[in-house]
């Protein structure tokens, strides 16, 4: 399979007066439909280079290519059509919008560029919600949610504009074992029947062992 | 377009305490300017009527020596049909007289008018408290005040030296009250063809006098009409001779456009402070939005509309409120007679002015908001979770 996501020489300083350098020239090329997790200790940078590969964040030095697209000159509002098409992001803390409901909050990211749902997205959306299991409460606003639910619609919001690529920041970091195992579950069935690219942080050895590839960072490089 | 102003609706239901508050701020705002607009509107539409309502806005006299106009039809023609604002045009024989009575002189000016004309102006026939309008040739009304000074009844006959050297007779058949002393002590009204006869002005005038639809207009039209008739006439117009009147007018204005700004400006503060509250409130949803894909215009026109919404909201519910305060007001704060004080005019092009200045400061005071949520960057909200 093709490459979907290739970073190449990426090098990220922070500050000016004090430079810390968090990421130093990494290479590396994610594999379409490919499942992979970062690993490393906390501060090694796997945060600052997801959100570099999600292009929120911009590298000080080396390229972005996304889905054959360099991302470096891309204007703003073509990057964040870039975002709202081709990648989905899952955070640690849900991120759900509190005003809205389940349902809403995941058709959130079709509304931004159509703005009524058609027939089949909202087919596609209540799809999602039986496959992450939220049918209950799909009208709930997102603050009546457990922490699983809310984690589990951040899921489906990221994947309503069936997106190639999605990145996920400890998805599972403040869930218990069991919720934690669930989740995963649930995007290992995604990935392989939506053939969606995974790339997913986590802190767990026993969740990266499950995946297709792990990249170890530390101290902004890559290990292996 | 559609996407933001969507959010911005839900972002404003959902704190609902702090729109409430806002809405409040910019109705308590504009209910002020329309009451205090309204009340210095009624304040002058009142003083001008008293002053200037019941007389000439515009008089046409004559520059010659004997301040006789004989072609005078001719004239009102030309003054017709320079301009619709013209309206009430009347014309009269005015000259000075004295009235010789227990071998005492007082002074008067005698007003030979058309009274069903000139009524339409001074409103006479409608002010004779006793007795009725001259008709027939050497009757004659006085005021009030004169009356009393004279000690005379109805029926009574005066003796009028004219300033020709002759003397009249005048029989009185009624008495007036124009609610103004000097006008009532000095005027004695007669009929056109009675003065014309006593000053020997037979087919003549002295006196083109009008009013205007638009009283602040008069010297425009006023210049307008010198322009067009004979040199030997002069246009004098109520701005040029009530300058005082107008300067304290002009004063009035300014101060009441002085209060309704800083009412405005207080306003689109209020609402400027207490959405960049809310810009920080929701920073956390601004971040998310922008890194699932709205763009940084996107994130503005958020705030742009809840300060359109609120704007819009809040002064419609300020015309009410003051609609409402101008209501009680003249409903409540009365006369003895229970006539309102001020009676307020309510002008509906100024009552959609304030509305529209509402809305725009409104949308002003949301910019900054605005501003600082196109810049912010969803790495940091998304970083510190």
């Amino acid at each position: 399979m093709a490459d979907i996501i290739t970073l190449s020489n990426i090098t990220k300083i922070y500050g000016t007066t004090i430079q810390t350098k968090v990421l130093h020239n990494i290479n590396l090329s994610i594999e379409e439909g490919s499942f992979n997790s970062i690993i490393g200790s906390s501060g090694s940078g796997k945060s600052t280079f997801l959100n570099i590969m999600g292009t929120l964040d911009t590298p000080t030095n080396g390229d972005v290519i996304i889905n054959g697209i360099r991302t470096n000159d891309m204007k703003k509002n073509d990057l964040a059509r870039l975002r709202n098409q081709t990648l989905g992001f899952i955070f640690q803390f849900h991120h759900l919008l509190p005003e809205f409901t389940v349902l809403e909050n995941i058709l959130m990211p079709y509304q931004i560029y159509t703005s009524k749902p058609s027939k089949e997205t909202l087919d596609r959306a209540n799809e999602l919600i039986n496959l992450v299991g939220l049918s209950k409460v799909k009208h709930n606003l997102a603050t009546n949610l457990s922490g699983g639910q809310q984690q589990r619609t951040a899921i489906a919001r990221a994947l309503i504009n069936n997106p190639k690529i999605i990145l996920a920041d400890e998805p599972t970091g403040n869930l218990d074992s069991e919720t934690t195992d669930t989740v995963y579950q649930l995007m290992r069935e995604i990935n392989e029947k939506y053939k969606t690219t995974f790339v997913v942080i986590t802190h767990d050895k026993r969740i990266a062992d499950k995946t297709d590839r792990v990249i170890e960072i530390q101290d902004g490089r890559i290990l292996n | 377009m559609n996407f933001s102003f969507k959010i911005a609706v839900r972002f404003l239901k959902s704190s609902k305490g702090q729109t409430l508050l806002i809405v409040l701020g910019i109705a308590v705002g504009v209910s002020v300017q329309i009451f205090i607009g309204s009340l210095i509107q009624g304040l002058q539409k009142n003083l001008l009527n008293k002053t200037i309502g019941n007389s000439s806005h515009i008089t046409v006299i004559s520059k010659n020596q004997d301040n006789r106009i004989s072609n005078y039809n001719q004239i009102i023609n030309k003054i017709t049909h320079i301009s619709q604002d013209i309206t009430n045009v009347s014309i009269s024989y005015d000259s000075p007289a004295l009235i010789n009575l227990n071998n005492k002189n007082y002074s008067v000016l005698i007003r030979g008018l058309n009274l069903n004309t000139a009524s339409k102006i001074y409103h006479v026939k409608e002010q004779i408290y006793e007795g009725k309008a001259p008709k027939r040739n050497s009757e004659t009304i006085i005021g009030k005040e004169l009356q009393k000074e004279l000690g005379i009844k109805l029926g009574d006959e005066l003796t009028i030296n004219t300033n020709i050297g002759q003397e009249y007779t005048l029989k009185v058949t009624g008495f007036y009250d124009l609610k103004v002393s000097s006008l009532n002590k000095t005027w004695m009204i007669t009929t056109l063809d009675t003065a014309q006869h006593m000053f020997g002005g037979d087919n003549t005038i002295t006196n083109i006098e009008m009013q205007v639809k638009d009283v602040f207009a008069a010297d425009q039209i006023a210049d307008r009409l010198s322009n067009v008739l004979s040199s030997r006439l002069k246009v004098e117009n109520w701005k040029s001779q009530n300058e005082s009147l107008l300067s304290g007018l002009n004063g009035q204005s300014i101060s009441s456009i002085i209060i309704q700004v800083f009412v405005l400006v207080s306003v689109a503060l209020a609402i400027a402070s207490v959405l960049a509250i809310t810009v920080i409130q929701k920073s956390k949803q601004i971040g998310i939005l922008k890194a699932m894909g709205i763009t940084d215009k996107t994130a503005s026109l958020i705030f742009l509309f809840e300060g359109l919404l609120l704007g819009i909201i809040g002064s419609i519910l300020g015309v009410l409120f003051g609609l409402l305060l101008g209501f009680s007001f003249s409903t409540f704060v009365t006369n003895p007679d229970g006539t309102p004080i001020v009676a307020l005019t309510f002008n509906y092009s100024f009552i959609l002015f304030s509305v529209m200045v509402a809305i725009i400061a409104s949308m002003f005071a949301a910019l900054i908001p605005a501003k600082r949520s196109s810049q912010l960057n969803p790495i940091e909200v998304i970083r510190n979770g």
